[in-house]
């Protein structure tokens, strides 16, 4: 996963520490030549312009003006200070430790634009959650999309979870507030709440999203997003947030040759954790996200 | 709406370019920097924006410009034919009488959906489509196509218990020999799925498609082009479906998939509504981009939706309740105004704002409450609504006199309005002033 950065990366550290071999500091204008290299990387990664910016910034701060001994390792030098902006973006958290430490029943939302995979993607949480010992609800709140309902209706039955639906064109919030009362009643740990997909300029639809929030009072509400797409993420992730505040999210398709930038982008602009990355068709296919794996996982060779 | 950020920062531009009051290397540098990274934040390629930015960079310094223009015409007519030259050249989409058309994908790209409003399209222009369910993967996926395609009135042939896609096609394909246009919905799949590619390529060996369609969502980054070359390497793209251009995505991934393979963008999909599909058209798009407005495409959609003897009967006597009614209605149907003002000369170069857009549908529909409120002698004799009246009419719609006052006087407008347009002023569009009525 995500070697295309990666190597990219590595050979862009060599490059500048090459070009700083003999010099002994560092001026802007140096600097910026060698930093355009990178710059492109990250913009062929799908890291978003805005973040790329703020990379290139933390470099400049952590590189310019230092005077280095002869000798020293410089690529090391170079990608240290590309690993520490890099973790900067990052907040960490475990959402199993989370909801095992928080009340009962916990809910979660699942929102984002339309087929990012939000319900493969619940199928795949109620899956890890099990094994972890937290039994979960699921509601069936697109009542939008067609074939919705069935759709995630076949993965719980597969799964063995507890469902809990209305019709096609239920009130999405209804459907929310029945499933939370069951899983009160029943003493389930968990529910996950499917939202329908909706384009985050549609008012109409982001207004809905607010109501099921509002009724629901989730303790997390989790924003799946396409591993795949490029600076689009930042005003998808910043439409959501104004009509539902997003508390962490999670990353889908990583296995479809992603390079990890949309990761990156969400992460800072969010300042929120992402939890999990979606890696495969399998239920079993969901990686716990950590952002010391994720920038090794960038850097290393 | 569509393209926001790219159109935005592309007017800009083109502003900057036509504020200057000449044109030097300065300029030209600034100007191909500033399309640079509107390319790259709609997601278009870094190669080919690079190769884009140097040829508009050359051209417009060392081509002589064509009689007529001035020099900043001139940078403007560059940066529009290099933009029109990625995309390729316009093609009308032939309909052959009989026609076998392959939709293919990356998961949740918009497959399903948009097979359906192909489907709707081809209806509509008097083929006979049949749509197999040929996603066999992910679960409930024929249960989708068969509630859009029930909705949309089209026909669906598929078998939920049958996990084998090319059994499913071969049978579809006999129950479906009386159509005019088979259209084979697959299940998503990447360029890393080894055994989901090779059951593609089986797919098309069966169906022997004549289109063989990439459905792209336009949220895609910059690994469109590679996934796109995969496509295409292994059972060879004839056309592209761009999809999810109504949210704020820039749509450039397509753009590199497009250099990338040859082929063309061939149908755009706008919307959740069946009917938000329109065939591609490079020079609309830029124009669009560009913020140079585009009345044709509105024209075309709104001679699909409005009904031509009302529009005679407007432009041949008074303007009635009754005929703004027809013209609101036949407006909301054609989409979101944000979709239908990018259309129109002049309105995509004001900033409007997404939340006034949004303002003025809640506005038309109240428009059609109060109207719906009137009686008959109201709705063909405008005059006779005095304050009492207005006072019943407001109590009616559950509305305010100030609202049905506004709705008085843009009937007064737009009735104005068409007596100019009778006068030959056609230059400006009876819909556009309607829009401008509308703010």
């Amino acid at each position: 996963m995500f070697s295309f950065l990666k190597k990219k990366v590595a050979n862009n550290t060599r490059k500048i520490s090459e070009a700083l071999k003999g010099e002994v500091t560092l001026d802007e204008s140096r600097l910026e030549d060698l930093l355009f290299d990178l710059e492109i990387s990250l913009i062929e990664s799908d890291v978003a312009l805005e973040v790329v910016d703020k990379i290139k910034d933390d470099l400049k701060n952590s590189l310019l003006g230092k005077t280095f001994e002869r000798g020293s390792d410089l690529e090391e030098i170079v990608k240290s200070a590309l690993r520490d902006s890099l973790k900067s973006m990052f907040i960490d958290a475990d959402l199993v430790e989370t909801i095992k430490a928080g009340k009962r029943p916990f809910v979660i939302a699942f929102i984002g634009v339309n087929g990012t995979g939000k319900t493969t993607t619940i199928a795949k949480i109620a899956t890890a959650f099990e094994k972890e010992g937290l039994s979960s609800v699921i509601a069936a709140c697109d009542t939008y999309r067609a074939g919705a309902i069935e759709q995630i209706e076949q993965h719980a039955e597969k799964l063995g979870v507890r469902l809990i639906k209305h019709g096609p064109g239920a009130d999405a919030a209804a459907v929310a507030f029945d499933a939370i009362e069951h899983a009160r009643a029943k003493d389930k740990d968990v529910v996950l709440i499917d939202t329908a997909g909706r384009m985050d300029t549609n008012v109409n639809l982001m207004d809905e999203l607010k109501k099921v929030v509002r009724i629901a009072k989730p303790n997390r509400v989790i924003f799946v997003g396409d591993a795949l797409t490029g600076n689009a993420v930042v005003d998808q992730v910043l439409a959501f947030n104004k009509y539902a505040s997003i508390d962490g999210a999670i990353l889908t398709k990583a296995d479809a040759d992603a390079k990890g930038g949309a990761a990156i982008s969400v992460a800072y602009i969010l300042k929120k954790p992402i939890y999990y990355l979606g890696t495969g068709q399998e239920y079993g296919d969901l990686l716990k996200f950590s952002s010391e794996w994720f920038v090794d996982e960038l850097l290393s060779e | 709406m569509v393209l926001d950020k790219l159109s935005d920062s592309l007017t800009g531009v083109i502003k900057k370019i036509t504020n200057a009051s000449f044109i030097d290397e300065k300029l030209v540098k600034e100007v191909v920097r500033d399309i640079q990274r509107a390319l790259l934040t709609s997601d278009v390629n870094v190669k080919v924006v690079m190769e884009l930015s140097k040829r508009i960079e050359a051209r417009s310094l060392e081509q002589k410009s064509i009689a007529g223009l001035t020099k900043k015409e001139h940078v403007i007519k560059v940066v529009y034919e290099e933009l029109t030259l990625l995309l390729g050249e316009k093609q009308e989409y032939r309909l052959p009488s009989k026609t076998r058309i392959m939709l293919i994908g990356i998961q949740g790209s918009g497959k399903t959906t948009s097979s359906v409003k192909l489907a709707k399209f081809l209806s509509k222009k008097g083929l006979r489509p049949y749509i197999l369910a040929a996603d066999t993967y992910r679960p409930a996926a024929y249960e989708q196509l068969v509630q859009l395609a029930e909705k949309a009135g089209v026909k669906v042939y598929g078998d939920p218990g049958n996990k084998d896609a090319v059994s499913i096609t071969k049978a579809g394909l006999k129950e479906a020999s009386n159509a005019d246009a088979v259209i084979l919905d697959t299940a998503g799949r990447h360029k890393s799925e080894a055994d989901l590619f090779s059951e593609m390529k089986e797919l098309s060996e069966t169906f022997k498609p004549d289109e063989k369609l990439l459905v792209i969502d336009s949220n895609l980054g910059q690994s469109a082009g590679r996934q796109a070359a995969a496509f295409h390497e292994a059972i060879g793209l004839t056309g592209v479906i761009l999809t999810k251009l109504d949210g704020s995505a820039k749509g450039g991934g397509a753009l590199s998939a497009v250099s990338e393979t040859g082929v063309q963008i061939k149908f755009v999909g706008l919307g959740e509504d069946v009917k938000d599909f329109e065939i591609f058209d490079p020079e609309r798009f830029i124009s669009r981009i560009l913020g140079l407005g585009d009345l044709r495409g509105l024209m075309e959609r709104a001679s699909e939706e409005i009904d031509e003897d009302s529009v005679k009967d407007i432009l041949k006597g008074d303007l009635t309740f009754d005929d703004l009614k027809t013209q609101i209605k036949s407006i909301r149907n054609m989409g979101p105004l944000g979709n239908i003002l990018k259309m129109i000369p002049g309105f995509s170069m004001m900033s409007m704002p997404k939340e006034q857009t949004q303002m003025t549908e809640e506005k038309m529909d109240r428009y059609l409450y109060i109207i719906d409120s009137m009686n008959k002698r109201e709705r063909v004799e405008p005059k006779l609504l005095n304050t009492s009246r207005i006072n019943r009419i407001a109590c009616g719609s559950g509305t305010t006199r100030e609202d049905v006052k506004e709705l008085v006087n843009y009937h007064k407008m737009m009735k104005k309005t068409l007596k100019g347009f009778k006068k030959g002023r056609f230059s400006k569009g009876p819909l556009a002033q309607m829009m401008r009525g509308m703010k």
